[in-house]
């Protein structure tokens, strides 16, 4: 048999077949092993749940148009240069002057499915327009006019380019739902952009779109340069408030989730090295027993490592495992959302177990060496 | 030469003369038997030899090396090449098998050798309990482990403390029946024992107290061979 076959077969022996006293040792690696994943698993993923509590307010980014409009393939070009995992949603706006019972009011026409994406404080009752001839209308519109969900409406509108003789353009929707959000998007009709296409009879005309991406504000300022360069038609702009405001306060957070990663370390080590020494204490016989059948220090210093790299490396294993369930519940509880596993992040947990074990280890094991075998041995 | 010699060899604690101008000579392959009351320097004498301890005073010549003036890592060389230890109670390593502890000992003399380890179980009539963990063997059969232990590595001395202290009247005869064997093909035997009984099966006891060579016996009804 090698020598290293042996070597390993004490080791695995030593932590399973002397399984209640090495699972304390165990557990202290196991627990700090458990804050420390689910810590930094929090720390890494804090900008992402902070940025998607912090876009609850609102689209980050706005095009206008450098000269009159611009157009949806504009759009398209522009957010192309967004990191497609980064972008959460671009939600065009084309405002029109229409008249609905004889009326004057402003029509938006929009995206319906990502204006919910880049607007999320909007309160909605009803449902959604989700086909042709389907509107909503703000609340202060619903009120003058009089108008409630279920509701056929008639709107129209005059062409720029009409004189006296013309007849309007109309078309006939129904009243699906009535927004309500505090502010000026109440005093809207909104429409999708097919409808008001079939309205003007002028196709694929946007003068606003609002879009939310998820980037730190170094990397929203970079994508705002990039698509001023290369799209023309389009003037991108940062709406600076919120995403100043979200970068400080991750900042502050991160540094915390930080300290106490660093103080739990802590912790951990002095457990650790606390159960190590106890470990080193009620095993002097057999250390003195395998000094007398001809074992060197650092034989036995070797046997001591293998085993609490393997106490580690378990430990570390487990934590990463445990660390992440924890993360999950963390971050399902407080940010309302789950986190995806990182095995680079289990990996670093393993191997900062294995480290910090090793290291906390260094101190008990060099005073298993100096134990006399004379004087264990002795029993009468 | 001798294999073993003591010269004015003392072992002082304090005031106290644990060991007090011990001389003596062990050859290659004879047995020799160490008695004395509790307290009389057995242990220490022992834990000399074996290099596990250095005397106060004195030369110890193990091989021709005064073993008193070596560094305590070559101890361990010479201790782990020269020496096969047997203790009173039985020290294993808890959570191995009574094979692996046998392997143990290869470990550090130079490889685990799993059939050869196997041998020295049978020869110590244990071949079926290799796989048990010494809490699961009885007292002789831990006892037994441990000869199988100290001889693995074919030692020059096999030293004993009391190594049938804790054992019954049929473990005992086991053991001692081990030792004639090995005396046999030409072991030396060191045996510490308060049982005149295991004493006179030897060629020869040393009688210790307070720490001095008081007298030695030479068994007269020795026969070199192992009888039975
Ligand atoms: N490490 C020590 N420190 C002090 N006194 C010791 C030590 N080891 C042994 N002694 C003393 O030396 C004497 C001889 O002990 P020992 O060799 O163990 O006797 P025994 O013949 O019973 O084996 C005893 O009085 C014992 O108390
Ligand atoms: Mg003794």
């Amino acid at each position: 048999m090698k020598k290293r076959k042996m070597f390993y077969r004490m080791v695995t022996a030593s932590l399973m077949r002397r399984r209640s006293r090495m699972l304390i040792a165990l557990l202290a690696v196991a627990i700090g092993a458990t804050i420390l994943s689910g810590l930094m698993t929090i720390y890494f993923d804090v900008p992402r749940q902070m940025g998607a509590q912090f876009r609850n307010y609102g689209a980050n980014m706005i095009f206008t148009p450098a000269q009159e409009e611009f157009q949806q393939a504009d759009l398209e070009q522009g957010i192309s240069l967004i990191d497609p995992k980064e972008l959460v949603g671009a939600t065009p706006f084309r405002y029109e002057s229409v008249r609905i019972h004889e009326q004057p009011l402003m029509a938006a026409a929009t995206d319906m499915e990502s204006v919910g994406k880049t607007s999320p404080y909007w309160s909605v009752d009803g449902e959604w327009p989700s086909v042709s001839r389907q509107a909503m209308v703000g609340k202060t519109i619903a009120e003058n006019l009089n108008l409630s969900i279920g509701d056929q409406m008639t709107i129209n509108y005059t062409p720029e380019d009409a004189d006296e003789e013309t007849p309007d353009n109309w078309i006939d929707c129904k009243v699906t739902a009535i927004l309500n959000t505090g502010g000026s998007e109440e005093e809207y009709v909104y429409l999708s952009m097919e409808d008001m296409e079939d309205l003007t009879g002028v196709p694929g005309v946007i003068d606003l779109a609002e879009i939310s991406v998820s980037a730190t504000s170094e990397k929203l300022s970079s994508y705002v340069e990039t698509i001023n360069a290369s799209v023309d038609s389009v003037r991108a702009e940062l709406v600076k408030r919120v995403t100043a405001s979200e970068t400080s306060v991750l900042s502050k957070l991160q540094a915390l989730v930080l300290l106490v990663t660093i103080i739990v370390l802590a912790l951990t080590m002095i457990c650790v090295a606390t159960t190590m020494t106890a470990v080193v204490t009620e095993r002097r016989q057999e250390i003195g027993l395998r000094k007398a059948i001809g074992a060197s220090d650092a034989s036995i210093m070797k046997e001591f490592m293998g085993e609490s790299l393997l106490l580690g490396a378990i430990g570390g294993i487990l934590g990463a495992i445990v660390g992440f369930v924890f993360a999950q519940v963390v971050s399902v509880n407080v940010f309302g959302s789950s986190i995806s596993f990182r095995p680079l992040l289990a990996i670093i947990t393993i191997i900062v177990s294995v480290l910090i074990t090793a290291l906390t280890c260094v101190l008990p094991i060099r005073s298993a060496t100096r134990v006399d075998p004379a004087l264990v041995l002795k029993g009468e | 030469m001798s294999l073993l010699e003591l010269k004015h060899v003392y072992k002082i604690y304090g005031d106290l003369h644990a060991l007090d101008d011990v001389n003596l000579k062990v050859e290659k392959g004879e047995w020799v038997s160490i008695m004395g009351p509790s307290g009389s320097g057995k242990s220490t004498m022992m834990n000399i030899i074996g290099c596990m301890d250095k005397p106060s005073k004195g030369e110890v010549l193990l091989d021709g090396v005064d073993i008193a003036k070596e560094s305590s890592k070559n101890l361990t060389l010479i201790r782990r090449d020269k020496i096969g230890l047997i203790f009173q109670q039985f020290h294993l390593v808890n959570y191995l098998s009574a094979l692996e502890n046998v392997m143990l000992a290869q470990y550090y003399h130079s490889v685990p050798d799993k059939e050869e380890a196997m041998q020295a179980l049978e020869r110590v009539g244990l071949a079926d309990r290799a796989r048990h963990l010494p809490s699961q063997l009885s007292g002789g059969e831990q006892q037994r482990v441990c000869v199988a232990r100290a001889l693995i590595n074919y030692p020059e001395i096999i030293l004993a403390d009391e190594p049938t202290g804790n054992l019954d009247d049929k473990n005992e005869e086991i053991v001692v029946d081990l030792f004639h064997k090995l005396h046999a093909e030409g072991t030396t035997l060191i045996v510490v024992t308060h049982d005149p009984e295991v004493a006179e099966v030897a060629q020869r006891t040393v009688v210790l107290r307070h720490g001095k060579l008081e007298r030695e016996v030479i068994n007269e009804n020795f026969t070199g061979t192992f009888q039975h």
